[in-house]
């Protein structure tokens, strides 16, 4: 068992020495072959193939939205994929750890793990998938040519991917947190959590939550100002409605976050006492704190899912969403509530009875519009004509899976019923699924449903089914026992058990966990075989779906100006409403177009973030210094860059637009 | 809820393959109340969830495309009636719920004194509860007996029908206080007291644990619960002050210091003060006790020259601490007064918080159509007018966590 250990630091390396590398773990050496040598192939490929300057000049430095878009998912994608393993080393060692074996993992390690998978879920997984969404969604759905501020968009992504290499270089360099996602004081002050785990959470989610804050700023400047004329608040797509309100949450919460976790950093690096044990500090102070954060989060993550489930069920359906209006004001009711529950997270912790109760209530309230949401999916289904293609088979799922998550959560919502199974499996069931059940399966819908818009192909159905079936299966088998096992009285984050009446349960969660990782093997071999098969599954017309909101209403994948013309506005299904006039798509006429030009500033900036937070964290402070002055000056040195913009000239504008009406035709003719 | 009782056969008839769902039937009346609420919260849910998963898989079922019989009418998107369901209906149910949650968090709050220890049962004026300090140490409990005189270490006995009163605290990190069988649970967390009240309604052996995550022993983190007969807890006690060890304070310190998988230990003496220096964390010889500090402050302070005069290094604190880049070495705070006079202090504040905590405050009973009144029984009227009981809120002391 190794324990983190105490250094002296250095002037050059700060505590950073050779004991950091953790070369005595085998789990870790074998991971770490194993990702240098995927690492050296894939950047021997991209060098043999002279990838590099391709990716850098279309793709890293990129100002338009929808490819930042896609490279938001990829990095969800793999960052999941982390996750995930994270996961799955847990389920192990819970199913082994019986009958006075220790199982695979110390308790270092094992603490490390189910830290990670938090954070990494949560910040690195979901967040990107739905910010990825969002940034390649939005834009297309209300009209725009791009995001308000292209270039911010760009510098927001690599934030986060900043932040989250750094998550990942505290698997080879040092420590991850033992704390849990939340790294709740006094544990995770200095005094207990003396090594560099805790401050790599602090600096990943402060450097990522710069990227995810001003990304929230952008989308709701984007959804506010860039709508097309005519598209009132009241005739936006209900994704772009939930898009604005999860928008308005990050904008809202993340500052509570950063501003949480400064004072925590002061606690660690200035010896303040915020949250320690003496000297007036006060640790349920941080609890409160982090949760009014935390609470919101949920639903920023869920939101933008419903928005998703509400544009796949209207279209595969061929209906107009039932009650339109009561779904935004239960998104906008939904949104105002999250801020007034945040304590239902620690009522064990002796707050009076009326506190209790109030925030009990206040959480029960939230089911009343999440139910009438419920309901407004189900009639949209009543008298419609319900394609059974993935994105709705997900959409489906969802509805019957997402009402059991609900349901256990208002359980959960009766504080001297939370007594009993508060931090037990109960909750860890409960919370797996109503996101797993709510986000992931929203995530995988979208996925689905807005693939063909981003690349021109559809999805293979036949491994996306695959996927889908292991998902929900394996969902039920993974977290079903675990429900079981609260009612049992199981705590989380045990890493030993010594009732053997426990084990199957276990064994059988475990299992569940292989299903899904074969339903994640299945939708990667559904992206490779769709990318082989992609000339029969090509779409032509922009529309492989019959939808109904603007995004459908140019090409697929669309140009970089997304649309020719502005589009003109008259009904909250826009596009469904100009097919049914008879829409004519203009041939001519074309201006050039005015476009935000690329910059390299955004990489530049978060390679830089990166070194600095690498640079604190192992209190390397000349680095930091260097660093920070560094991050300082290149910022300026930007805004002096005015070569921000250029026009796309009318000829490229008409050559493009020739094409697609060369497309569109042999569709009609074939 | 007698009929619900029946629905805690369930359950049981689960636990006779072989799990043990302790959650959902316990041996304590206040873990069976809140069971009582859990499924009478779940039953009123699945009015709506129900006839939602219902509808959601046959209208999946019936307008799939295939089915060319099924209406379809694209624009239909609005109906006022429909939507006016919608909403009232969850809305009822959350009427309901929320009634029942008012309630059922009043009077199953963990700070206030029981009324009764059973459905039937009223708990009579007279009967004192059996008080028990608990302290979560890095990663074992300690429990401290005061009416007793002894102290144990992960293990936990209480005799059957007597309600207890728990006053928790934690040495070190957050954890929670956990017997299954017995009651919810209650965070354990330094320099502030939490309180439990409950009752154990039958002899049994089970276990409690820390339910809030606190380091690398946590998983080991558990301890044996014993209910017993009086005479059996009398007996247990005898044991207890057979032991030949005593907690002192010096020998909390090397206690409390970190260590995993620790047998059952008892003490046949504990130092009376030591529980409140825990909680002030003063228990290190010299170190000024938080409340002394604290009334220091209230007073208007010290003046900015204790910040630097009162100060001296800090040779022990936990197991880890190792001061912080910027923020110069540790130290702590100096106490002021002699040691006679803090021991004085600190046994007069411990007499006064178990004087405080003893009797019954709360006199106007929650209550409520459906759910018995608690403690509600005209005998026990003239109990509230005796003049031992405090006449303001200020007497009764602070009733949430806090450092006194």
């Amino acid at each position: 068992m190794t324990e983190s250990p105490i250094v002296q630091s250095t002037f050059l390396l700060g505590r950073f020495n050779l004991q950091a590398i953790p070369y005595h773990e085998p789990i870790l050496v074998f991971t770490f072959i194993g990702v240098a040598i995927g690492g050296a192939a894939v950047l021997g490929a991209l060098t043999y193939f002279r990838l590099w300057g391709y990716l850098w000049r279309e793709w890293f430095t990129s100002v338009d939205h929808k490819k930042i878009g896609i490279m938001y998912m990829v990095l969800g994608l793999i960052m999941f994929i982390r996750g995930f393993a994270d996961a799955i080393m847990m389920r192990l060692q819970q199913a082994w750890a019986f009958g006075g074996s220790e199982g695979y993992l110390p308790a270092h390690h094992y603490d490390q793990v189910f830290s990670a998978h938090g954070v990494i879920m949560i910040f690195f997984a979901a967040m990107p998938f739905v910010t990825g969404l969002m940034n390649y969604v939005v834009p297309l759905q209300i009209g725009a040519r791009d995001v308000s501020f292209p270039f911010l968009n760009n510098f927001s992504f690599w934030m986060t991917v900043s932040g989250a290499a750094l998550v990942m270089t505290s698997l080879f360099v040092g420590e991850f947190a033992q704390t849990g996602w939340l790294a709740y004081p006094p544990l995770s002050g200095i005094a207990y959590s003396p090594y560099v785990g805790v401050d790599y959470y602090i600096w990943a989610l402060q450097i990522a939550g710069v990227g995810t804050t001003l990304s929230g700023i952008n989308l709701i400047c984007t959804i506010v100002k860039m709508r097309a004329p005519g598209m009132d608040m009241m005739k936006m797509p209900v994704f772009t409605w939930t898009s604005l309100c999860t928008n308005v949450l990050i904008v809202a919460s993340f500052p509570i976050l950063t501003a949480t976790l400064a004072l925590l950093t002061a606690d660690r690096y200035l010896g303040t006492n915020f949250f320690t044990n003496d000297l007036g500090g006060n640790p349920m102070m941080y609890v409160n704190l982090i949760w009014i954060w935390g609470h919101p989060e949920v639903y920023i993550l869920i939101l933008p899912a419903f928005g998703i489930f509400s544009e796949v069920t209207s279209t595969f359906s061929g209906k107009k969403l039932f009650g339109y209006t009561s779904m935004v004001y239960a998104t906008v009711v939904i949104t105002i509530l999250s801020y007034l529950v945040w304590l239902h997270h620690f009522f064990t912790m002796g707050s009076g009875a009326s506190v209790n109760s109030f925030f009990g209530i206040t959480t029960m309230i939230i089911s009343i519009p999440t139910g009438a949401k419920m309901f407004n999916w189900l009639f949209t289904m009543y008298r419609g004509r319900i394609r059974f293609e993935l994105p709705m088979m997900y959409t489906v799922a969802f509805m019957l899976i997402f009402v059991i998550g609900g349901m256990t959560g208002v359980m959960l919502a009766v504080p001297p019923a939370d007594f009993v199974l508060h931090n037990s499996l109960f909750l860890i069931a409960h919370f797996h699924n109503v996101i797993i059940g709510g986000v992931v399966f929203g995530v995988f819908a979208g996925i689905a449903f807005w693939w063909p818009k981003a690349f021109g192909f559809k999805l293979d159905p036949f491994w996306g089914k695959m996927s889908f079936w292991f998902w929900v299966v394996g969902f039920f088998f993974a977290f079903m026992p675990l429900y079981v096992l609260g009612l049992m009285g199981v705590t989380r984050r045990l890493r030993v058990f010594d009732d053997p009446s426990l084990h199957i349960w276990f064994i059988i969660a475990a299992f569940g966990a292989a299903l899904i990782a074969c339903g994640i093997a299945s939708f990667m071999i559904q992206i490779g075989v769709s990318i082989l098969k992609r000339d029969k599954l090509r779409d032509t017309t922009g529309d492989p779906w019959n939808a109904r909101t603007l995004e459908w209403a140019t090409s697929s994948p669309p140009p970089d100006y997304n649309f020719a013309f502005t589009p003109v506005v008259h009904d909250s299904d826009a596009w469904w409403d100009m097919k049914q006039r008879g829409y004519v798509r203009p041939l001519s006429g074309f201006k050039p177009i005015h476009m935000p030009r690329n910059s390299g500033t955004g990489p530049v900036l978060a390679g830089i973030s990166f070194v600095l937070g690498f640079a604190l964290i192992w209190y390397i402070w000349w680095l930091a210094a260097v660093s920070f002055v560094a991050l300082l000056a290149v910022a300026i040195h930007h805004t002096f860059n005015y070569d921000r913009d250029f026009d796309i000239p009318a000829e490229d504008v008409v050559r493009t637009e020739e094409e697609r009406t060369r497309l569109l035709a042999a569709q009609v003719n074939a | 809820m007698r009929r619900l009782r029946l629905l805690a056969l369930l359950p049981l008839l689960a636990a006779l393959g072989g799990c043990k769902f302790e959650v959902l039937a316990p041996t304590g009346d206040i873990a069976a109340q809140q069971r009582d609420l859990l499924v009478i919260s779940v039953l009123l849910m699945l009015i709506i969830i129900i006839p939602v998963m219902a509808l959601t898989a046959f209208f999946a079922w019936k307008y799939r495309q295939s089915n060319s019989e099924a209406r379809y009418e694209p624009d239909w998107h609005h109906s006022t009636q429909l939507e006016l369901v919608i909403w009232a209906a969850p809305l009822l149910i959350i009427i309901c719920l929320g009634a029942m949650t008012w309630m059922g968090t009043h009077l199953l709050d963990p700070y206030r004194p029981l009324d009764r220890i059973g459905s039937r049962t009223v708990v009579a004026a007279a009967d004192k509860p059996l008080v028990v300090n608990v302290v979560a140490l890095d990663w074992k409990w300690l429990f401290i007996y005061p009416e007793q005189g002894v102290a144990t270490v992960n293990e936990l006995a209480v005799p059957v029908d007597r309600p207890i009163h728990f006053q928790i605290t934690a040495s070190s990190v957050m954890n929670a206080f956990y017997v299954p069988t017995l009651a919810g649970m209650i965070y354990a967390m330094p320099a502030m007291k939490t309180q439990l009240h409950a009752v154990a309604n039958q002899r049994v052996e089970s276990r409690g644990f820390s339910a809030n995550y606190s380091g690398a022993g946590f998983s080991k983190m558990f301890f044996a619960f014993r209910a017993m007969s009086d005479s059996e807890f009398d007996s247990w006690v005898r044991e207890a002050k057979g032991s030949t060890e005593s907690l002192t304070r010096q020998a909390y310190l090397e206690l409390e210091k970190p260590s995993e998988a620790v047998p059952a230990t008892f003490f046949n003496d504990v130092d009376p003060t030591l529980f409140d220096a825990i909680l002030n964390l003063c228990v290190e010889p010299g170190k000024m006790c938080m409340k002394e500090m604290m009334a220091i402050d209230a007073k208007g302070g010290a003046g900015l020259e204790s910040a630097s005069a009162n100060l001296l290094p800090l040779m022990h604190d936990k197991h880890a601490r190792r001061g912080t880049v910027f923020g110069g070495a540790p130290s702590y705070v100096v106490g002021i007064c002699t040691p006679e006079e803090l021991a004085t202090a600190l046994t007069l504040s411990a007499a006064d918080t178990s004087a405080a905590a003893s009797h019954r405050a709360d006199s106007a009973p929650v209550s409520g159509a459906g759910l018995p009144i608690p403690g509600f029984s005209p005998a026990l009227l003239p109990a509230f007018t005796s003049p031992l009981l405090p006449t303001s809120e200020a007497d009764i002391g602070p009733r949430r966590p806090s450092n006194s």
